[in-house]
């Protein structure tokens, strides 16, 4: 049994031991729930990636995955809902990595003064001996008071002893300090967990309970004696430091060096044009989608329907050039079945030849899905054939830039422009990740600092990122109207993303956090796990995409049979055309739009439009309102006002910024 | 005898390389933030690089830390060498 989600269902089963992994960001949590659970969690390295708590059944535990903290506070989201379930917890595993022993015992002391049963899991340890670090795990035991396990959560060594882990969980030694801190805490009726936490002023319990215990002498002076605390551990179990140097990649300091660093991000940018605009997005396409998609997949659909229903088969030969040659046309009204030697004839007359093939059914029924347009023969070619190898290599180059720790430097690369924009460079995150999913993306907006900064980055992404599926189809639009139309587009979409945050930065209240974010180290990517995360991105996109999708074009083809959909065009005609010059049927793109993003940009695929049309159709495309499931996500997390404003804004702008570039081009 | 008299400045100031001692950290939540960190008065950092002049990256033992120029100029240090 599993659940994903942010109501963390305790009360529901009281029978059960609450067992909860905690830990700094980028230790290994997920791969040890992933282990326990056996279901898949994402993995990544970088800060932020597990954004809400997810939860499983093992034995007679439920066992929690919480996102990266590096304390038990309320400075974020993400703290605030992994200390929630602290609180609840019966067990916690505080997993640490064992590389950055400093930063992480920080968190494990506090879990242990908070008076939890803890057991300690020190992960990585396969990796101490690459950087020369020896550490007493038999000490640390002693010094916290609980038991310390090693691990490797990548190879699985050390996990198999994962219900001694849970079932050895004790409460360690109580430092004299804090004893005495909270000697008054039976004036109280508190447990000492959300006692100490009062104690440290933290914001949501001290409005919970109405209750001012402390003051910001005392929280400060008891993060400054556990950090001290930490420091005299550390320099007692660690030893044989390594010298500074060889520890750090060099990779990782130049990627932050503007000099260096702005080249390598442009580096890699190139190497992703090359890899999805150029290798994916024309060559594999161009042979998913016509040759095994068209020729074969739809061909025979077709065919096979075309037995037994009458048809009329139009098949044109073409040239290397794709120029038609020779057209055959024949008619079959009592279906292939009946005139068998007729098609055999054209087949072989055909066979080996460039072709396409087009299939006329006099029934609507029969057109509505297997036609030209059909439901089931065109989304099986545009979703599998077209969508599907790009959503691929869309996922895994995201997968993999996330693995490399490349992120979190480049947030601090771009920390300084974004500052501007009234974020600090954490937001790149959500902003990159806005181009895999804009829903995705959403969520992941928690990890800023402060409301202002969440609605600044949600607004951007709404407005103006393209998620990768419409990015899919923009790219191939794109590369088809030339070189020329594609930096227009870009241009635009920088443009309009630097003046969306600069009007944002002034009109919404409040104040943004600078920059605190720590740089995970830089290390090649485990392509076991970049593969994994990929596989289950798409999987998860395809299960989300194809009812929508067989929807969205059910609909569209139903409005066309009904002829609803002609109202429509007329309605939006004034905009279509005199606003954004384009041609009237762009309207039912717009429908489209609304259902998923790339739906949009899809519906322009059979229009015929001149390259000016292409880049203006496209911008207002990506400009206008997100698809279906990220409006509900956004609603749900910046609500009903807030978002409704943002999609309502969306109109508006795109319709708008459209129009003046159709303008200027045209 | 009259104390010695070192050279303070914020953060932001510091050299790429420059060796530093923390002299005083922004009150509030920042503060517990950067103790959270082992960022602490008396403590030693280094400032590993500065980039276009804003954002100062600091490294402690092993850990590597971005700090936005906001949070650098309330930060005071002096230097080391």
């Amino acid at each position: 049994m599993t659940f994903q989600t942010n109501e963390i269902p305790v009360k529901t089963f009281p029978e059960y031991s609450k067992v909860v992994l905690v830990g700094n960001p980028n230790v290994g949590k997920s791969l040890i729930f992933n282990h326990i659970s056996g279901m898949y969690v994402e993995v990544s390295n970088f800060p932020g990636t597990t954004v809400s708590i997810t939860t499983c059944q093992y034995k007679k535990y439920f066992i929690y995955d919480t996102p990266g903290i590096y304390g038990v506070s309320s400075f974020n989201d993400e703290e605030k809902v992994t200390k929630e379930i602290i609180l609840k917890a019966d067990i916690i595993i505080s997993v640490v990595n064992a590389l950055n022993l400093e930063r992480d015992l920080f968190l494990t002391l506090q879990l242990i003064e908070m008076g939890k049963k803890v057991s300690v899991i020190l992960n990585r340890i396969d990796e101490l001996k690459k950087y020369q670090i020896k550490i007493n795990s038999k000490k640390l035991s002693e010094l916290l008071g609980v038991e310390v396990f090693t691990t490797s959560a990548l190879t699985g060594e050390g996990l198999e002893n994962i219900d001694e882990i849970i079932e050895k969980a004790r409460e360690g030694k109580q430092d004299k300090f804090i004893l005495e801190k909270i000697k008054h805490i039976k004036n109280f009726n508190l447990d000492k967990s959300t006692y100490l936490l009062l104690l440290e002023g933290d914001r949501d319990l001290i409005n919970k309970y109405n209750l001012q215990i402390s003051s910001e002498d005392v929280r400060e002076e008891i993060y400054i004696h556990r950090r001290n605390r930490v420091k005299e551990i550390v320099d007692a179990v660690e030893s044989k430091d390594t010298p500074a140097g060889i520890f750090f990649s060099n990779f990782g300091r130049l990627a932050l060096k503007p000099v260096t660093g702005i080249p390598i991000l442009i580096g890699i940018l190139f190497l992703i044009y090359i890899f999805i605009g150029d290798f994916v997005s024309q060559r594999l396409v161009d042979f998913t989608e016509n040759s095994i998609g068209k020729n074969i997949v739809e061909y025979n659909i077709k065919k096979f329907v075309s037995y037994y229903i009458p048809s009329e088969i139009e098949i044109n030969i073409l040239d290397n050039d794709e120029n038609v040659i020779e057209t055959i046309n024949e008619k079959f009204p009592k279906g292939i079945i009946e005139e068998s030697e007729k098609f055999k004839e054209i087949e072989t007359r055909t066979s080996g030849k460039t072709k396409e093939a087009n299939f006329k059914y006099q029934n609507p029924i029969v057109q509505f899905f297997f036609g030209e347009f059909g439901v089931i023969t065109m989304t099986t070619t545009y979703l599998f054939f077209l969508l599907l190898p790009l959503i691929i290599s869309f996922y895994l180059v995201l997968s993999f830039l996330e693995d490399s720790g490349y992120l979190p430097r480049l947030a601090a690369l771009v920390d300084k422009t974004f500052t501007k924009l009234g974020l600090n460079g954490k937001a790149i995150i959500p902003i990159i990740l806005g181009f895999g999913c804009v829903t995705m993306a959403t969520i992941t907006t928690r990890m800023l600092g402060t409301e202002r900064e969440k609605t600044i980055a949600t607004a951007i992404l709404q407005f103006v990122i393209p998620c990768s599926a419409q990015l899919a189809v923009i790219t191939v639009l794109l590369t088809a109207a030339g070189l020329e139309a594609t930096v227009i587009y870009i241009v635009t979409i920088l443009t309009i993303i630097i003046l969306t945050s600069t009007i944002l930065n002034k009109i919404v209240p409040g104040v943004s956090q600078p920059l605190i974010l720590d740089l995970p180290l830089m290390s090649i990517p485990q392509i076991k796990n970049v593969l994994r995360k990929t596989y289950y991105r798409t999987v998860g996109f395809m299960k989300d995409a194809t009812p929508l999708f067989f929807i969205g074009t059910s609909i569209i083809g139903l409005l066309q049979v009904t002829g609803l959909i002609n109202y429509w065009i007329n309605f939006l005609e004034p905009i279509t055309t005199k606003v954004l010059q384009l041609p009237k049927e762009s309207a039912v793109a717009f429908i489209m739009g609304m259902i998923r993003r790339d739906f949009g940009a899809a519906g322009l695929f059979h229009m015929s439009l001149t390259k000016y049309q292409v880049v203006v159709s496209l911008v207002t495309i990506t400009l206008f309102v997100p698809c279906i499931a990220s409006f509900l996500v956004m609603l749900k997390e910046r609500g009903l006002k807030i978002g409704l404003t943002i999609w309502a804004g969306t109109w508006i702008f795109a319709f708008t910024l459209g129009g003046i570039l159709s303008h200027i081009l045209m | 005898m009259g104390k010695i008299n070192i050279m303070k400045f914020t953060l932001n100031k510091a050299k790429r390389g420059q060796q530093l001692l923390v002299q005083q950290l922004p009150e509030g939540d920042y503060k517990l933030q950067l103790i959270r960190f082992g960022i602490l008065e008396g403590e030693t950092i280094t400032c590993l690089d500065k980039i276009f002049g804003g954002t100062i990256i600091i490294q402690k033992n092993r850990l590597e830390i971005a700090l936005g120029n906001d949070l650098a100029r309330q930060i005071i240090v002096s230097s080391l060498n």
